[in-house]
């Protein structure tokens, strides 16, 4: 029996050998890095930035820069909310705040996240299929989703605007309106959705709904261009549209609608990926793709809202833009104006978050999460 | 009649030769003892011309092996093997695909019974799809195969798998053999299969194989979470949905021989719908999209010696694969695919015999593909490949060597849009072996190989993704290797053999995907730099124990490192690639006593990570899983039978290999063959 206890020391230690390499899965704890000086008084207390995670991998991750000591925080949700099986889920896409929640919508998790602002802990959530955008008037919350009925013809569904009620997260009523719905703005009572119609390659959608918030219908389609992606309203009743154009030969632009006609404007021949409108300024920039050629284009511009005259100058301006190499979003404080410009890079790994002050100088940056591309600012408690 | 367990069915003077070429023979004596038993068995056919001494030895696994190891699919009998990791996206209708050391899945190629599989839209086999009902051997080549004597297909991958089909072999006086298998258990499997051989003249036989897979695919798999105190943060489990399958595969061959040579020719049908399970995200358990496969081949080789110097090997075959992918989900874009994929290959290979210490071979191989897809904008490309390979061995008593040169030239066209630029490479290859002692117990070698793969159709024509502009993407590799085999005649030890590899790969140019200006539109570049330093290691050793318990162990070990060194300026340079773990290992420890059978088999994957960046967010835990079965095998009136019983993943871990997608728990499968 000797070999037989041979055999049997031989099976004991190759599985020690291998025993005891697995641990307990933990939490990812938040990573906290110092980034700037601190600044105690500072109007925005700190900012939240949602990343959007690679689609399928469950890493949508949430940030905040707490201005008042100038320490990055990457990654708190999952800290902050132990118990959330499976953490924020997959692709963020929005996040807004309404009076003292956070809203993150979670695209491909099918729901909208709702958060205390102080401290980002789950108040519950708002199942809606396919989420895109999130904004808000009058107590409500309103939703934009693709995942609307299937219309025959079309083969993609078609999209709808939800409205919910900000206190007990229940969808109160729907309107149907183009295809794969984006972001929104609210001019007085009246919804402007953009319509991309991505999902329909290449008969895109080509226009903004406009929704009566009393009655909850689409009053009208406003042609403007294919694939519309960015809605940002401005101070006199303007908003700003952008288009993605199609990658090919009809190249990305910015429109702007005038809410008391319902009509086009103005365009302006520029890349338009991302907008931001803070005060008179529009801060706008492009990264675009073409496959005809195979390669980027990635500009930087201003537009003065006011005169609605393009600015023709790069809002970066020590040059930091050639660090950047996928723009992913434009942020702009509204107290201190400096300008956030987030940078994704290869959409699977770590992105930056760029902070310039209002003369475009890069002040600080800092490592956030993969696909870094929005942000909300936090008033601070007077 | 009974059915050979084929292995070393080869006589007993070839034995060494045999055990050193052929890794691992880990069921040596058990298998000595039946073909003592069978007495002379007579070789219908073989599968690959006759070697002249493989230089570099592969890793094989014969049908004893693999019928104890109760895997399902051949993905699941090559996690064995040292060097490979298999991605696997879980359950019994999961995508399985392996990457071998580390250079991508898509320098693997796959050989069914001599000829590779094609897939010119993905450039990957799905080995999950394979099943080991009928499979004689599996075996998996670093480099190539070092034979010279082969299509010029066969220099074309940096790494190959070999798969081949039982043949037949009768007894004196035996005409039929008949075999029928039913396989049960997790999952909600039910797998019934029928193998039939015929023997219809003395220099013909034929085969027939069968097999049903139904599965519903349900296994619960849970996600345990602990917070910084360690204490229970979530744990959750669930039931996986939509993972069910149906699929059907018919295969018949002939196979011949004739004066100095032999001539095979088989038809293959698998047909198939499951469910694609899909990722497990936050609020998102389950998913619609379902998938219908339709492959189709006819293959046929001969081979003959035209005079005792010059040999011929002649290989045809076609192909046509169909694919129906549906995803009816109204909350996404609804997609509705249809795939046609057709392919015809010729090759022939030509050896000539200088001296009787060197042979040159010249082969010459034309290969047609075309796909169909009814995608928006598809540019229904054709591609026209024309594979030149020229080599040279010498071997002698210690000492045999091989060169190659390959050539490739690639033309596409394409119906609409634009078709890629035409390519020509030129790639080499060489082997050497080298004992340096008289006893042939320890031997020395060493490869280089320089290989390429071309981008798939999915890389340059995906609608909205693919890039004409792509350049092939190269696989550089360079190996040293020392085997020691010994084999003890009169001890209770009775085999023991290491092997050590330690080598260095450098992938260059390599195709990966880049976003586009959302993250749902992406696109092909040849952008990306990965050097691998690895090290394999195999052992094996039987012992007798009281001349009555047979016993085998086979172990493996891998290390790799292999590191992204595409830009300085990345964060992620010089990280672990995502998915390859550091450390990773295999064991398999068997033991046969009397009728009995037992085997237990453990498989590690280190820690890793599921991200091209090292960092805690994409870290992954190593996994490891213990695997038993016990069987017999006993006769009654001339009618054999042999019953196993499995428990798989026996410690009932939850684990993923792929991010998102879990795979099973503690499973159970029971098998009951009969013979007559």
């Amino acid at each position: 029996m000797k070999h037989f206890k041979h055999t049997c020391l031989l099976i004991a230690a190759t599985g020690l050998i291998f025993s005891g390499c697995r641990k307990n899965e933990t939490i990812v704890p938040p990573v906290l890095t110092p980034v700037t000086n601190p600044e105690p008084g500072a109007p925005y207390a700190g900012l939240y930035m949602l990343n959007e995670g690679n689609m399928g991998s469950n890493k949508a991750s949430l940030d905040y820069f707490d201005y008042t000591t100038g320490i990055y925080h990457k990654n708190i949700y999952a800290q902050n909310n132990p118990s959330v099986v499976k953490e924020l889920g997959d692709v963020g896409n929005d996040i807004q705040i309404y009076g003292n929640k956070l809203y993150a919508v979670i695209n491909v998790s099918n729901k909208v996240e709702v958060m205390n602002v102080a401290d980002a802990k789950r108040l519950g959530k708002i199942d809606i299929l396919n989420c895109r955008y999130i904004t808000f008037a009058n107590g409500k919350a309103y939703v934009s989703s693709y995942a609307g009925p299937v219309k025959i013809e079309a083969n993609a569904p078609i999209g709808f605007v939800a409205e919910v009620d900000t206190t007990t997260f229940q969808v109160l009523r729907k309107v149907i309106v183009g295809y794969q719905p984006e972001e929104m703005a609210i001019v007085g009572n009246k919804l402007y959705v953009a319509n991309s119609g991505g999902y329909r390659v290449p008969n895109y959608d080509r226009t903004v709904s406009v929704i009566d918030l009393t009655t909850f219908t689409e009053l009208k389609k406003i042609d403007v261009a294919i694939n519309l992606h960015h809605v940002k309203a401005d101070s006199d009743g303007d908003i700003y549209v952008t288009s993605r154009g199609n990658y090919r030969g009809i190249p990305s632009k910015l429109f702007v609608i005038d809410t008391k006609r319902d009509e086009v404007k103005k365009t302006f021949d520029i890349g338009a990926s991302d907008i931001v409108i803070s005060g008179d300024t529009a801060y706008v920039y492009g990264s675009e793709f073409s496959y005809n050629t195979g390669k980027w284009t990635i500009t930087y511009n201003m537009v003065n809202v006011k005169t609605e005259t393009l600015l023709n100058t790069n809002f970066i301006t020590d040059g930091t833009e050639k660090l950047i190499k996928m723009p992913y979003g434009v942020t702009v404080n509204p107290a201190t104006k400096e300008i956030f410009v987030s940078d994704a890079k290869d959409y699977v790994s770590s992105g930056t978050l760029y902070c310039f002050d209002k003369t475009g100088k890069k002040k600080w940056s800092a490592f956030t999460g993969d696909i870094p591309g929005h942000i909300v600012f936090v008033k601070a408690n007077k | 009649m009974r059915f050979i367990e084929q292995s070393c069915s080869l006589t007993k003077g070839l034995l060494c030769i045999i055990v050193y070429a052929t890794w691992p023979a880990t069921n040596t004596l058990a298998q000595q003892a039946d073909t003592i038993k069978q007495k002379a068995l007579r070789e219908v056919s073989v599968t690959a011309p006759r070697a002249t001494g493989e230089v570099s030895p592969g890793q094989k696994m014969q049908a004893k092996e693999l019928g104890r190891l109760g895997s399902h699919s051949v993905a699941d009998a090559i996690r064995f093997f040292s060097g490979v990791q298999i991605k696997d996206y879980g359950g019994i209708g999961g995508l399985k695909t392996v990457d071998i050391r580390s250079m991508g899945t898509n320098h693997t190629g796959v050989f069914y019974d001599g000829i590779q599989l094609g897939n010119a839209q993905n450039g990957q086999v799905d080995l999950g799809k394979f099943s080991l009902d009928n499979m004689e051997e599996i075996a998996l080549y670093n480099g190539q195969k070092s034979n010279i004597f082969q299509p010029a297909k066969d220099f074309g991958s940096a790494g190959s798998i070999y798969l081949t089909s039982l043949k037949p072999k009768f007894a004196p006086g035996e005409k039929t053999h008949l075999r029928a298998t039913l396989k049960t258990g997790s999952f909600g499997l039910f797998n019934p299969s029928l193998l039939w051989q015929q023997k219809i003249s003395d220099k013909i036989a034929a085969s027939f194989s069968t097999e049903w897979t139904s599965a519903t695919g349900r296994y619960k798999y849970a996600y345990k979470v602990y917070d910084s105190l360690q204490k229970v943060a979530y744990d959750t489990s669930a039931y996986r949905r939509n993972g069910d399958i149906n699929a059907v595969r018919v295969e018949g061959g002939l196979n011949g021989v004739m004066n100095r040579g032999e001539w095979s020719a088989k038809i293959y049908y698998y047909n198939s719908e499951r469910g694609l399970p899909g990722f497990i995200v936050n609020n998102v358990y389950g998913h619609v999209d379902r998938l219908w496969d339709r492959d189709f081949f006819i293959q046929s080789s001969f081979r003959k010696d035209i005079t005792k110097r010059y040999s011929i090997l002649l290989n045809g075959k076609y192909a046509y694969d169909y694919t129906h992918y549906v995803a009816p989900d109204t909350a996404q874009l609804p997609v509705n695919n249809h795939y046609r994929q057709y392919e015809t290959y010729l090759s022939m290979a030509n050896q000539y015999a200088l001296t009787n210490w060197w042979t040159v071979s010249l082969s010459g191989d034309f290969q047609w593909t075309k796909l169909d897809a009814d995608l928006k904008e598809f540019s229904y490309p054709t591609r026209y490949t024309t594979l030149v390979a020229a080599a040279s061995a010498v071997n002698f008593q210690r000492f045999s060597a091989q060169a190659s040169i390959l050539g490739t030239f690639v033309n596409e066209t394409v119906k609409q849009n634009a078709g890629a630029p035409y390519q020509q490479k030129f790639t080499p290859a060489v082997f050497i072996s080298w004992q340096p002692f008289p006893a042939p117990d320890l031997r020395l070698r060493a490869f280089y190989k320089r290989i390429f793969r071309m981008p798939t159709f999915n890389d340059l024509y995906y609608t909205e993704i693919g890039n004409r502009f792509l350049q092939p993407e190269f696989a550089t590799q360079y190996d040293a290797g020392i085997t020691w085999n010994k084999t003890f005649t009169d001890k209770w030890f009775t085999i023991a053999g290491i092997e050590l590899d330690g080598y260095y790969n450098e992938v260059t140019d390599k195709i990966v995907a880049v976003p586009g200006q959302n993250q749902f539109v992406w696109s092909m570049m040849n952008l990306g730099q990965v050097k691998i330093k690895g090290l394999d290691v195999k052992a094996k050793a039987g012992w007798r124990i009281r001349q009555r318990l047979d016993m085998s162990l086979k172990a493996t070990y891998t290390f790799q490192r292999a590191q992204d060194f595409t830009n300085p300026g990345d964060l992620f340079y010089g990280d672990q690639i995502a998915y390859i773990p550091r450390n990773s290992g295999s064991l398999i420890l068997a033991a046969d006593f009397n009728n009995w059978e037992a085997n237990y088999s453990f498989i590690y994957t280190g820690e890793r990570y599921n991200g091209k960046e090292n960092k805690r967010e994409n870290y992954v835990q190593p996994w490891y899983t213990s695997d038993i079965s016990l069987g017999k095998q006993f006769s009654y009136k001339h009618t054999h039978f042999h019953i196993t019983a499995q428990v798989n993943n026996l410690a009932n871990q939850f684990y993923e290999v792929v991010i998102s997608y879990p795979m099973p728990g503690r499973n159970y499968r029971f098998i009951l063959t009969v013979n007559i």
